[in-house]
């Protein structure tokens, strides 16, 4: 029998994988991209999982809104990532450390 | 025209000589830098008299006439107080000063600095009149200030000239030490009265007395205190021991402004203050006995200095502290009165002798050492009958100006009650003999005997002043010799026909206040019987025949050579040191205060305040950049980690701490 908890077990996994991709990554920025859309897809599980129990439907609304904003999301990131690129010969996280300077 | 814009007029002449001759003065034909001072102190002048005129039948006018600012409650004022006092001291400073501004036309003729001299000239008068006609305290101590700064600049007038300049930064720091006094008096004055127009502050003034004021842990009665501080701004601007050492040595600047500034009225400017303040002092008898001392000492001991003189001008600079000092004599006895009159008759006689001493220096090419003179009565006539006749009223005798003044001010003392009179009768009445023996000394060495610059050592130093051998000193033209004829006339005269007024009227007692239980001046004003018996009564006086004894001293000394006193060496030492005030002002004043100033440095400025407050904060605020900029990597997914680690962190402490 599948419960809440399961989805909830998953969903954290999930959530704390993205995090981890986004921490201990030192290679590739769209790594980090990807964890982030993977968050979002954790937390949607989230969602479903709650709205499936509690009968709502609202919460899956909700994760298809999410949905929507995460592809434009993803696409502004590529697009940011690109003029990295453009600028620095690299997409390599080490080398995009400005900030400090 | 109303009294108040005739009033304004009266200080604002000079000071538009001055400035129109300071700025364009240089641009203008030469004529002008005399002619313009002139016709407006001579403005200022006339108005002052009518001044007199009007205050004389009664009137006393005190107004403001702008407020210069306000602050917190207090409205500070700009004003004009006309009374008695005021009005003598107006007409004094004016009419000596437009004699100073003719005879200054001949003494700086040839002065580059000719249209500058007479700026600073009126500039001078302008601070003077407003010092005297001043309704407050801190007008007051505005003129104060600004006359300070006039006699600076004019003490350094010849400012390429080494000497110069140490006399005149000498006169200054001297007189900061005196101001600071002045100004802890005006500020404690402020703090109990609320105001500083002295109308107010002296209806006020029976408040102070039996008030303590906390100084150092110890209580001083508060009355003596502000008293004291007022005295010691007196003291600086009046040259009173030990805060006199600046007054022989301003004799480097020209001879009109030391027979305009260091004889007849800046000097004097002390003695006006303590008179003006006479409702405060009045009620410390303290303070009365301190005056009467430090005057006292000033006019005995300074007056044996001058005896020791051998410049022309320092002479009379010796003679000026003493007489300053019988002045200061008279207001320890609660003799204001007595004091202004002295005042008054010595600004005469003194400008009067200055302004011969520097007719004597004209004719001796600028030479001022009076053993290069003598027999000069042969060859400037007027100078030396004006400059015997300003002797004689400087050394009293009978019927002269001086006499009645100073005469007065011994009787006064006889009959003081206060501490110290005693010392002040004794050194008051040897003081007589004392001025009687270096006046007639500089009389005797200059102006008889042989020409001793006849045969002095030839010079070959082309930059000497003086004659040569072969040269004779002679009278000098008009402009030199009316200022000294004009200052002759009241010279001898004005005792004579004021000292009724002063004595037996209230002309000047309505401006002051003096105790009741203080009996020297209405004892004198009792044993006055007119100016004539006075005069009589003193042939069988003490004083006379000490001023004769010191006529006899210096004949026999300077005119007939006979050298039957010799001074002891260590005497002869002592006075050339001029009892060491100088020697211990540069040699332990001066090197502790540098030794202070140093330590202040060193510890204060640089190690604490540089070292620990303004670089010791920046290298800490340093020190722990250092420390926290290795937190900032630059890679934003350590900057995201720490922020899911704090929302981590809060999350868990709202939901664990909302629990317990």
């Amino acid at each position: 029998m599948v419960t809440l908890s399961h989805y909830l077990f998953l969903g954290g996994i999930l959530f704390s994988i993205s995090i981890l991709g986004i921490f201990l990554n030192r290679k590739n920025i769209i790594l980090i991209l990807m964890a982030i859309e993977l968050m979002l897809l954790a937390v949607n599980i989230n969602f479903i999982a709650f709205s499936h129990y509690l009968g709502d439907l609202s919460g899956q609304i909700f994760v298809f809104f999410i949905l929507t904003v995460a592809a434009a999301e993803s696409a502004i990131g590529l697009a940011i990532i690109i003029l990295i690129f453009r600028n620095y010969k690299s997409i390599n996280v080490a080398d995009v450390n400005r900030l400090k300077e | 025209m109303t009294l108040m814009k005739l009033y304004t007029l009266i200080p604002m002449m000079p000071l538009i000589a001055s400035i129109v001759i300071g700025l364009f003065g240089r641009q203008l034909p030469k004529v002008f830098s005399h002619l313009i001072p002139i016709v407006l102190v001579l403005g200022s002048f006339l108005l002052s008299l009518y001044a007199l005129y009007i205050s004389y039948h009664g009137y006393v006018f005190n107004e403001n006439l702008f407020r210069w600012m306000t602050v917190g409650q207090y409205d500070l004022n700009i004003g004009f107080m006309v009374d008695n006092l005021t009005a003598l001291m107006m007409s004094v400073v004016t009419f000596v000063s437009l004699m100073v501004h003719i005879y200054t036309i001949e003494y700086m003729e040839n002065d580059p600095g000719y249209s500058r001299f007479f700026s600073f000239i009126s500039l001078f008068t302008f601070a003077m009149l407003m010092l005297v006609m001043s309704n407050n305290f801190l007008q007051l101590f505005f003129g104060w200030e600004a006359v300070g700064l006039v006699s600076y600049l004019l003490i350094g007038f010849w400012y390429k000239k080494p000497t110069a300049i140490h006399a005149n930064m000498k006169a200054f720091l001297v007189n900061r030490v005196g101001d600071f006094g002045f100004l802890l008096g005006i500020a404690l004055i402020m703090f109990y009265f609320g105001t500083l127009d002295y109308k107010e502050v002296f209806s006020r003034v029976d408040t102070l007395a039996g008030q303590e004021f906390m100084l150092m842990g110890s209580s001083v009665s508060l009355v003596t205190l502000i008293s004291i501080l007022l005295f010691i701004g007196a003291m600086g601007k009046s040259a009173q021991v030990p805060l006199h050492v600046w007054l022989p040595d301003s004799m480097e600047g020209p001879t009109p402004i030391s027979a305009l500034i260091h004889a007849a009225t800046m000097v004097t400017a002390g003695i006006f203050l303590v008179t003006r303040v006479s409702p405060i002092v009045e009620l410390s008898n303290t303070a009365l006995s301190l005056i009467l001392i430090v005057g006292s000492i000033t006019a005995l001991f300074m007056g044996i200095l001058g005896i020791f003189q051998n410049d022309i001008k320092r002479v009379v600079a010796y003679s000026t502290l003493s007489q300053l000092g019988y002045m200061t004599i008279a207001l320890g006895v609660s003799s204001y009165s007595l004091a202004m009159f002295h005042l008054f008759t010595h600004a005469f006689f003194k400008a009067l002798l200055f302004l011969g001493a520097g007719s004597v220096i004209i004719g001796m090419h600028h030479d001022q050492n009076i053993m290069n003179m003598g027999n000069l009565k042969k060859y400037m006539p007027i100078t030396w009958i004006t400059f015997l006749l300003a002797t004689l009223a400087l050394v009293g005798m009978p019927f002269f100006s001086g006499f009645y003044s100073k005469e007065s001010i011994i009787e006064a003392v006889k009959y003081s009650e206060i501490v110290g009179s005693s010392f002040a009768y004794f050194a008051a009445v040897f003081g007589v003999f004392i001025t009687s023996l270096y006046s007639f000394r500089l009389y005797f060495i200059v102006f008889h005997g042989e020409e001793r610059w006849r045969n002095k050592p030839i010079s070959h130093n082309h930059h000497d002043h003086g004659l040569t051998t072969n040269q004779s000193p002679h009278e000098t033209t008009w402009v030199v010799i009316m200022p000294l004829i004009l200052l002759a006339i009241p010279s001898v005269l004005i005792g004579f026909f004021t000292i009724e007024p002063i004595i037996k009227s209230s002309f000047l007692l309505k401006d002051i206040f003096i105790l009741n239980s203080h009996l020297a001046l209405s004892q004198v004003t009792e044993h006055f019987h007119g100016p004539i018996n006075m005069a009589l009564h003193a042939l069988a006086t003490l004083p006379f025949w000490l001023m004769v004894l010191g006529f006899i001293v210096a004949y026999l000394l300077y005119y007939k050579n006979i050298n039957f006193i010799k001074t002891p060496k260590i005497l002869k030492k002592v006075m050339d040191h001029k009892y060491g005030f100088d020697n211990f002002n540069e040699y332990i004043l001066a090197p502790l205060t540098i030794r202070l100033g140093n330590v202040l440095w060193k510890y204060m400025d640089i190690k604490i305040i540089d070292n620990f407050f303004v670089n010791g904060s920046a290298k800490t605020i340093n020190l722990f950049s250092h420390i926290t900029k290795k937190i900032q990597t630059g890679f934003i997914s350590q900057y995201a980690f720490v922020m899911v680690i704090g929302l981590l962190l809060f999350i868990s402490y709202f939901i664990l701490g909302g629990k317990s």
